[in-house]
């Protein structure tokens, strides 16, 4: 059991929590997440640490309300319990002083960018960081990252705040200027991450990105969240998540993320229905 | 009663469920012996002086001394006696490989069908649990020691029990959220109703061993901060890693690993969606690769959840095939398809990336291979597709590689096993013992318990020098 200790609404859909999790919280690396399920019936959905304070015993996690589970997840208040919290699970990122990284956040990926973006920060690293969302209103940890960052880039994609247009455009502009990039790491939807290794590859910049594939145990056991790697079969939870976003077979990830499309809209509408 | 009556008796059958009504629903297969009927069956065994049963049994039950007691309708003595040595009855009663361990030695069944000693084994367990008052024998004074299990398996759990037998305080820590490993995740409900593995391991609670669950051994906690606490480790992680085809298509959506699909409808109850969260792809046509016990499991959960067609397909004969008899027969009467010698090369998708067909060779036998089985040989030309919206891969698994990985000096084998004497389950590692199938690679589940009980015995001795 994981207690919810602090609740937050960064946008519309986006949430953030504080939990409850000292066993985790001490253990855990930029880079990890944990596995949760809410309730007796719920399903086992792997969620990134965005956060941790080792004193405290707890662990932050911001999610966005997509589906039933995530949906559900946002209902939850301050004080309630959720069933299952396991972790911290997956390989940390590989932190180490390398010169100038780049760190791209998309959407709700800019939560668990952030613990890497201060890791790299603090390992001694020249940080850039560009962050992007859909508008304003959905854009989050601005002051977190900005704070953990020498250079602090925004876009979004309707140009209600910072530059208007994607990240791709503003990571291309950075590369553009001549500047030596050691490392680009990018987290955000996998559409968004295969874009940036696009923009990358010709430039032979080490792009490191984090997939996170279908999972049931998250532990290597049920091989649900293969991806291919470089044309060889990865577990994305034992295995990764991280992975060169150069070998990525970043089209097949997106075909098996949508496996259960119309099992996910069932849910959700018995979720929406029950709610009423 | 004379020897030559009890043999005259026949064996007896026990009832199960109609195979096309139990096709359609994920109540337990058999129903057990009724009482007369154990008594009869208990009837049928000649109580040898030196019983070959006995040595057949990796947790060495007293077969005669359990099977008299049910004869003289003193069904408490029947299972106190099981449960002298083997914490999980009602468990071993159903999936234990009886007709190649105790069964295939009894003397009866030299001349005839031998005594059901499984079935018997199940009905005094049973016959506890319904009861509802299950005996607890007594714990001896606290040793003072503390020895941690990693995994809830059949191999963690018997280790633990019989730890908490000798007095030590026993913690087991399980990955997922539930208690039972493979019993709760792998094998399904028609075939062990995951409220007996509940009852089993509410039996261990009560003797006072502790579970924690959600608690990941190798990441939650590495072996050696669990060895500045605890003063002996026991690893039953198991053989929880899926072994893939390794053919074209592999990726399609639609292919399962039989432990996803396995999990996803016993541990997670997919088969109750939307009532449980957990989506499960219930395919019209299903194919499921391999030949062993998960592989029926899988075809049969497949029919369950609504499939027309369900196949198995195994690259070699029925006589080689590695299930049990009673699971085959089970399945055949449920009007699984049996496609044998033959041999799948390619997943075919459509052009939504979801599986559609499955390009499969035959195969001949020909000249036995270094497991002394005939090797399959693909027949020339002989290349069909059979149409199939879910696909299933239950050829095995190799041993999860979280603890060993996260454990220096630890040794393992070429395979990812982890190196274990066999007689005390000691790893290169002092005070960490390992047993069942992260030692043995993929197995049954009375090898692994007759590994915790070795492994027990071990770290018993090796605690008290300590």
């Amino acid at each position: 059991m994981a207690k919810i200790l602090k609740k937050e609404r960064l946008s519309e859909n986006t949430v953030k929590m504080v939990l409850e999790a000292p066993l985790i919280a001490e253990k855990r690396k930029a880079g990890q997440f944990v596995v949760l399920r809410i309730n007796e019936q719920g399903e086992r959905i792997p969620l990134t640490i965005a956060n941790a304070d080792k004193d405290a015993g707890t662990i932050t996690i911001i999610f966005m309300e997509v589906g039933k589970t995530t949906s559900l997840l946002g209902t939850l208040k301050e004080g309630d319990n959720i069933m299952d919290l396991a972790g911290p699970l997956g390989n940390p990122t590989h932190i180490e002083k390398l010169g100038t990284v780049v760190c791209v956040g998309g959407g709700v990926g800019i939560a668990p960018m952030y613990p890497i973006t201060e890791a790299m920060k603090k390992a001694g690293n020249r940080v850039i960081t560009i962050i992007g969302a859909k508008n304003k209103d959905s854009l989050i940890m601005e002051e977190e990252m900005k704070s953990v960052s020498d250079e602090f880039l925004i876009c979004t994609d309707d140009g209600s705040y910072g530059t208007k247009g994607f990240v791709t455009q503003v990571l291309e502009d950075v590369i553009k200027r001549g500047e030596k990039i050691d490392v680009v790491v990018a987290i955000g939807p996998v559409v968004m991450m295969k874009a940036v290794s696009k923009v990358t590859r010709p430039h032979n910049i080490k792009t490191i990105v984090s997939l996170n594939s279908i999972m049931v145990d998250a532990t290597g056991m049920c091989g649900g969240c293969r991806v291919s790697i470089g044309g060889v079969s990865k577990f994305a939870c034992v295995e990764g998540p991280e992975f060169d976003g150069h070998e990525v077979d970043f089209d097949e990830l997106m075909t098996r993320q949508s496996a259960y499309g119309k099992q996910e809209h069932e849910s959700m509408q018995c979720f929406l229905r029950d709610k009423k | 009663m004379e020897v030559k009556d009890r043999m005259k008796i026949p064996r007896q059958k026990m009832p199960e469920q109609d195979p096309k009504a139990r096709g359609k629903n994920f109540d337990e297969v058999p129903y057990g012996y009724d009482e007369n009927t154990a008594v009869t069956e208990a009837q049928r065994c000649l109580k040898c002086k030196k019983p070959p049963c006995v040595e057949g049994c990796p947790v060495e039950i007293d077969i005669p001394g359990f099977i008299v007691c049910i004869e003289n309708k003193d069904f408490d003595g029947a299972i106190r006696k099981i449960k002298e040595t083997n914490g999980l009855p009602a468990v071993c009663g159903r999936v234990c490989p009886q007709e190649d361990q105790c069964e295939v030695r009894c003397v009866v069944g030299k001349k005839g069908d031998p005594v059901a000693i499984g079935r018997l084994e199940r009905f005094a367990a049973d016959y506890e649990r319904n009861k509802g008052n299950v005996f607890i024998p007594e714990i001896p004074k606290s040793t003072g020691k503390r020895i941690a299990v990693v995994g809830s398996g059949p191999a963690g759990l018997t280790a633990a029990g019989d730890l908490r037998l000798m007095g030590h305080d026993v913690t087991v820590m399980e990955a997922l959220h539930k208690e039972g490993g493979v019993l709760v995740y792998g094998i399904p409900e028609f075939r062990l109703p995951k409220a007996i593995v509940k009852a089993e391991v509410d039996y261990l609670g009560k003797l006072g061993v502790k579970f924690i669950s959600n608690y990941i051994v190798g990441k939650t906690r590495t072996v050696d901060e669990l060895l500045e606490e605890y003063d002996a480790v026991f690893l039953g992680t198991g053989a929880g890693l899926p072994l893939f085809l390794n053919i074209p298509g592999e990726n399609l959506i639609g292919v399962y690993s039989a432990n996803e699909y396995l999990t996803r409808s016993n541990l997670m109850k997919a088969y109750l969606f939307p009532e449980y969260d957990t989506p499960i792809v219930r395919g019209k046509n299903v194919a499921v690769f391999g030949g062993g016990n998960v592989a029926m499991d899988s075809a049969r959960t497949a029919l369950r959840l609504g499939a027309d067609n369900s196949y198995i397909i195994y690259r070699r004969s029925r006589v080689e095939m590695p299930a049990r008899n009673e699971e085959i027969h089970h399945a055949e009467e449920e009007g699984i398809n049996f496609q044998l010698l033959t041999n799948p090369i390619r997943f075919i998708g459509d052009d939504k990336g979801r599986v559609k067909g499955v390009e499969c060779l035959r195969m001949e036998l020909g000249e036995p291979d270094d497991s002394g089985r005939k090797r399959p040989v693909p027949i020339k030309g002989s290349e069909f597709v059979i149409e199939i919206d879910t696909a299933v891969v239950a050829i095995g698994n190799s041993p999860n590689p979280l603890v060993p990985a996260t454990t220096p000096g630890l040794d393992t084998s070429k395979r990812g096993t982890i190196i274990a004497d066999e007689e005390t389950g000691l790893t290169s590692r002092e005070g960490v013992f390992a047993g069942g199938d992260i030692v043995t690679g993929a197995a049954t589940v009375i090898l692994a318990m007759g590994a915790g009980k070795k492994a027990a015995r071990a770290i018993n001795e090796y605690v008290m020098k300590k």
